[in-house]
């Protein structure tokens, strides 16, 4: 977690040889998932066997970063102290893949203008010293 | 049907009890889970020797605080049961998912009388600082050096710790794909607060009006402060037993006519392949295909309304309205009052009668088919009602009848 005046609150993941890649791939400016090297399916949250073909022979690729809000909520409840509220938690699917989701934040957008339907891109917030780059999605022009 | 095939039928609900419920009561949380099971017991006509096995959920743990009051070990301990079967745990098909567990072991003849329970102690847990003290990274925990992991590694970076935040976006897409209102939407927490008027546990009991519930702050859209329940302190207990067991009980038991379990979809909280639905589809559609009976049958529903959009997703995975359809279904009140065609959440829901997570709305039930409901007695001596608990990816439905 981190509290300085430069970088917004943020309670940090763990990482893990497992999730590591989508974590840390913001380094290189990339949105890293797991893949399956045998059929090409995506798994996220990250695991340790394909679903699809049963392959453990999983693989890490970078994405478009490019998404579509499914929905979302603006949250207004200062949940920790520190937190800046309003901000908009949303689901977007990843172009790539139908059930590819993830849970995050839309930002660089005021709340209000957040639409079931935007189309959204990725991009990393960084947190050096603790070696972990969020991605976070804003609005696609 | 091949009745061989719906073996929760050998099972009856034989007592229930509950413990003092209040905001904040300050008391041993184990004391509270002795008084219920004590009361649940007595309730059924037995003694502890009678009781054979235990079931809870979520069993012991120590965070978040006050989630969990006592697990199998202290019970057994405190009772000096004798047990042939238990079960403590958290990963089940919502809260209710241990009594179906104990409905499986008495069905399978594993224990003839099984002691179910749940409590907790989230109000004086919490205490006057509210939920932010027991949330990880809030409130003075020393939490520099906390990092997120298990599911919650996906959420809480994104300053998502609350379920609140993640069934409000479950009912954002609702509200998109069906129209469905916030003004629908609060019939959920108005039926709750008209109801708890009457229930003399309740925590809060004041009227509330369509206008307080949209001046209640926002917490995350579209859920406000009155669609999030009350934490409460309270054990709740019951009974299970195997249906043979009729002559040695105090009143002719409740039938088990059929439960819900099933999960189909992810189980993630934003994974579920419908986004305007949660696990209760596939557990309501699994309970229908158990029984002949209809859901035009059931005469009173007491189903999870943690934060009310859950409800809504109940009214709809129970099929006592279309997909969809909640919204106009509650509009106005009328049907889902006491009096109406499906009495709903009739002790007041989790939103005003207290947050006793999940275990109320099975009491509630039992209560109201038993005819011991007092002022908030739903008229006619209903004879079949369900009780529905969990939410997200997290499901589970007992249907009950009074005579079989």
């Amino acid at each position: 977690m981190t509290t300085t005046g430069d970088v917004p609150f943020r309670i940090l993941p763990r990482i893990t040889d497992r999730n590591a890649h989508y974590w840390q791939g913001g380094r290189e400016g990339e949105l890293r998932l797991q893949r399956c090297r045998q059929c090409g399916y995506y798994l996220h949250p990250p695991g340790v066997i394909c679903p699809k073909c049963w392959s453990k022979d999983l693989g890490v690729e970078a994405v478009s970063g490019r998404a579509e809000v499914l929905t979302f909520s603006v949250n207004h409840q200062q949940w920790m102290p520190g937190l800046d509220v309003p901000f908009v938690l949303a689901i977007v699917r990843l172009v790539e893949q139908d059930d590819l989701r993830i849970t995050t934040n839309v930002v660089n957008c005021p709340p209000e203008e957040v639409a079931i339907g935007m189309p959204v891109r990725v991009l990393f917030e960084p947190h050096v010293d603790e070696e972990v780059w969020i991605p976070l999605f804003e609005p696609a022009s | 049907m091949d009745t061989d095939l719906v073996g929760e039928r050998r099972a009856v609900i034989s007592g229930v009890g509950q413990s003092d419920i209040g905001r904040r009561l300050y008391r041993d949380p184990l004391e509270l889970t002795v008084d219920a099971c004590l009361a649940a017991i007595a309730d059924a006509g037995l003694t502890t020797d009678d009781v054979d096995g235990i079931a809870t959920y979520p069993g012991a743990m120590d965070t978040p605080p006050g989630f969990s009051g006592a697990g199998v070990p202290e019970v057994h301990e405190a009772l000096r049961l004798n047990l042939n079967w238990y079960m403590g745990g958290l990963e089940l098909p919502g809260q209710l998912g241990s009594v179906i567990n104990a409905i499986l072991a008495v069905s399978a003849g594993l224990a003839r009388h099984v002691l179910c329970f749940r409590t907790v102690y989230e109000g004086s847990a919490q205490g006057t600082k509210g939920r932010s003290a027991v949330m990880p990274g809030g409130g003075g925990s020393g939490s520099g050096g906390y990092r997120a992991g298990g599911f919650m590694e996906w959420l809480l970076p994104y300053s998502a710790p609350s379920a609140s935040t993640w069934i409000a976006m479950i009912g954002a897409r609702h509200f998109h794909e069906y129209g469905t209102t916030r003004a629908q939407l609060a019939q959920i927490a108005l039926n709750a607060r008209k109801n708890a008027a009457v229930n003399p546990k309740a925590i809060y009991t004041d009227p509330m009006s369509m206008d307080d519930y949209f001046a209640a702050r926002m917490i995350s859209w579209p859920l406000c402060l009155f669609d999030c329940d009350v934490p409460c302190d309270g054990g709740t207990a019951m009974i299970v037993s195997r249906a043979d067991t009729a002559p040695d009980l105090r009143k002719p038991p409740l039938a088990v006519e059929a439960v819900g379990t099933a999960l189909h979809g992810r189980p993630g909280w934003a994974d579920y392949p419908d986004l305007t639905t949660m696990a209760c589809h596939d557990a309501g559609a699994q309970l229908w295909s158990r029984t002949d009976l209809k859901p035009t049958d059931v005469q009173l529903a007491e189903m999870y309304d943690g934060f009310s959009f859950i409800t809504m997703c109940w009214l709809e995975a129970m099929r006592f309205c279309g997909k969809g359809e909640s919204g106009p279904f509650v509009e106005g009140g009328e049907r889902i009052a006491r009096d109406g065609l499906l009495p709903l959440n009739t002790h007041g829901g989790q939103l005003s009668a207290g947050r006793l997570h999940g275990f109320g709305f099975l009491h509630e039930a039992c209560v109201q088919l038993w005819g011991e409901a007092g002022e908030r007695q739903v008229p006619g001596e209903p004879e079949v009602g369900v009780a529905c608990a969990g939410g997200g990816p997290l499901g589970g439905t007992i249907l009950l009848t009074r005579s079989r």
